[in-house]
């Protein structure tokens, strides 16, 4: 496992393009630290986001790895060239001539996988207590601890994510074609969900049920939008009338639904490296 | 050396891409020791034989085992070198980190990779980026890299394809020096001088078809024909037809091609000529060359 490891982050690491942007992907991590700074004053009316309380714990879990959440689209793009780069410069076929399984050639790009999203759970992590200790009103260890449910959400997530891309990668060969297909299938996905829900099953819970299915669908409900969480958004929407009946827990089912796709893609992959002649 | 240590053994080897029949009941033996040319014209099937024990192409039926079958395929391959079509490394990595990067692959230590490199002569451009590397240092890169685990059996598919004229002769000096060392070689190539300069053994393909196997001597190992010419060839011709060891006579371009069914020297001919009141121009014996050979043994299907 650690030859096998060894082996891709040589690869990656030498690879300016993928060194810079993850190197980028982690110091905009960071940047959500930026969002304490956001602070408006206009006069009678002061606005500091980090006292709206979305730096309370346990609430910090939920709004970091939504927000960290997003650009991992940043990583997705190295893992798809990574693997596609593989077809492009033949490299995949010397490897393989080399002595190296297709086994063990997909176990080394998932393993990859894995690791990334490790790190990007443990910088979230690491981030969310700083932040937290900073700026959170309740410091109480079993406030703190509460909710980490949010952290294994986010790794799943990033696993499910990457390993759809890893996928595409094997599938389509070219980084950008991958990204392209990965666009147009979310663009699928939104389409499908739009006439599920407002032409053939309007007024019923139906669409939802059947869209918590669909890949990406279930990617995104693993961590529901935090926003309309925050009091003072409940607030203003009781205000006007609106009854907030929305859960925000992570729900047991995406995390099973999200682990099969991971499972299915990857096998996948395997697959397609099996039968295909290089 | 042991003779009969069977490196590779292909049996009923089939593969069809679509309707294509692109091997047709392949079957040979690798020997240690021997140096092998594949043969044949684009599409024969060479590289995609090739393709097939070295684990990137997905066979239709028939069966291969590496080293009498005692391990599995891609741990085989750990201890062969091979080389197919183009180099192929990352771009971006030095030429030496790609090789560590081999060594890694093959669970080797990074103790021969500076050796390779000074056999293939790219000692002084190890730190450069692959992607600067001309094609003629790319495929000797490939040559180091395969040789970074000291094969039991180096393979090269048209190593010397798209090279220059210096760079077939380097990449030729490097694989007579490895066969001398007695290391064995499959060659796939479809220039045929290459093979006879190179090759022990030689493997005759075409269509996915094998034509012949055997050694190179024997298959050039026939009894050869004089070219004759005198100034009276029509005499010359109704003389020579006499002579028991004579198959055929062929007149062609002013010269007189004589085929035999037995042994005869040129000495011999000479005097039986000269004895029928003969006298010749021009009298040469030769053999037919191995690329005569091949476009004999491929002509016919």
């Amino acid at each position: 496992m650690k030859r096998l490891l060894s082996i891709e982050l040589q690869k990656i690491w030498k690879n300016k393009a993928s060194r810079v942007l993850t190197l980028t992907y982690f110091i905009l991590l960071t940047f959500i630290a930026l969002i304490a700074s956001i602070k408006f004053d206009l006069g009678i009316f002061k606005f500091h986001l980090a006292e709206m309380g979305i730096f309370n714990f346990p609430f910090i879990w939920h709004f970091n790895t939504y927000i960290a959440a997003i650009l991992k689209l940043f990583l997705a793009i190295v893992i798809v060239s990574m693997m596609a780069n593989e077809y492009s410069y033949g490299t995949l076929k010397q490897n393989l001539i080399d002595g190296m399984s297709k086994k063990e050639f997909i176990q080394s790009k998932f393993l990859t996988v894995v690791l990334f999203a490790t790190v990007s759970t443990i910088f979230v992590f690491i981030m969310s207590i700083i932040l937290g200790f900073s700026f959170s009103s309740y410091t109480e260890f079993s406030i703190i601890f509460s909710d980490l449910e949010y952290l294994l959400a986010y790794f799943i997530k990033l696993v499910g994510f990457f390993s759809f891309c890893l996928f595409l990668g094997i599938l389509v060969k070219r980084s950008a074609f991958a990204l392209g297909f990965l666009l147009v299938w979310n663009i699928i996905e939104g389409i499908i969900k739009g006439i599920l829900t407002f032409k053939i099953f309007p007024e019923s819970n139906t669409a939802a049920s059947i869209m918590q299915f669909f890949p990406l669908e279930s990617m995104s409900n693993l961590i529901v939008e935090p926003f309309t969480r925050l009091s003072v958004v409940k607030n203003l929407g009781t205000q006007i009338g609106l009854d907030n009946i929305k859960k925000y827990d992570v729900e047991l089912s995406s995390i099973i639904i999200v682990l099969c796709w991971t499972i299915i893609f990857i096998y996948l992959s395997h697959r397609l490296l099996k039968n295909r002649d290089l | 050396m042991n003779p009969l240590e069977t490196i590779l053994s292909i049996k009923n080897l089939n593969k069809r891409y679509g309707t294509l029949q692109a091997l047709n009941n392949v079957s040979f033996d690798i020997q240690k020791g021997n140096v092998y040319g594949i043969l044949g014209p684009n599409g024969s099937g060479k590289s995609t034989t090739l393709g097939i024990v070295l684990n990137v192409v997905n066979k239709t039926s028939g069966e291969y085992n590496w080293f009498g079958g005692t391990m599995e395929t891609h741990e085989a391959l750990k201890k062969v070198g091979a080389i197919i079509e183009r180099p192929n490394f990352y771009p971006y990595i030095t030429a030496k980190e790609n090789l560590e990067l081999v060594c890694k692959i093959k669970g080797i230590n990074y103790a021969k990779v500076n050796e390779k490199l000074e056999l293939v002569g790219l000692v002084d451009r190890q730190n450069s980026k692959f992607s600067t590397f001309s094609l003629g240092m790319k495929q000797r890169l490939a040559i180091a890299s395969a040789l970074l685990n000291d094969p039991e059996i180096l393979i090269l598919d048209e190593p010397t394809n798209g090279l220059d004229p210096q760079g077939i002769h380097q990449i030729r000096d490097i694989i007579k020096q490895i066969a001398a060392k007695g290391t064995t070689i499959l060659l796939a190539s479809h220039l045929l001088d290459e093979v006879e300069k190179v090759c022990t053994h030689v493997l005759v393909l075409r269509k996915g078809k094998i034509l012949y196997t055997g050694l190179v001597d024997g298959m050039s190992a026939n009894d050869g024909f004089f070219e004759l010419q005198a100034d009276d060839i029509e005499n010359l011709i109704t003389v020579v037809k006499i002579h028991p060891a004579v198959k055929n006579v062929v007149k062609g371009d002013g010269k007189v091609l004589v085929y035999l069914k037995d042994t005869l020297e040129a000495k011999d001919l000479n005097r039986f000529l000269f004895e029928k009141n003969v006298v010749l121009n021009h009298l040469v014996k030769r053999k037919n060359s191995l690329e005569e050979q091949f476009l004999e043994l491929t002509k016919n299907l």
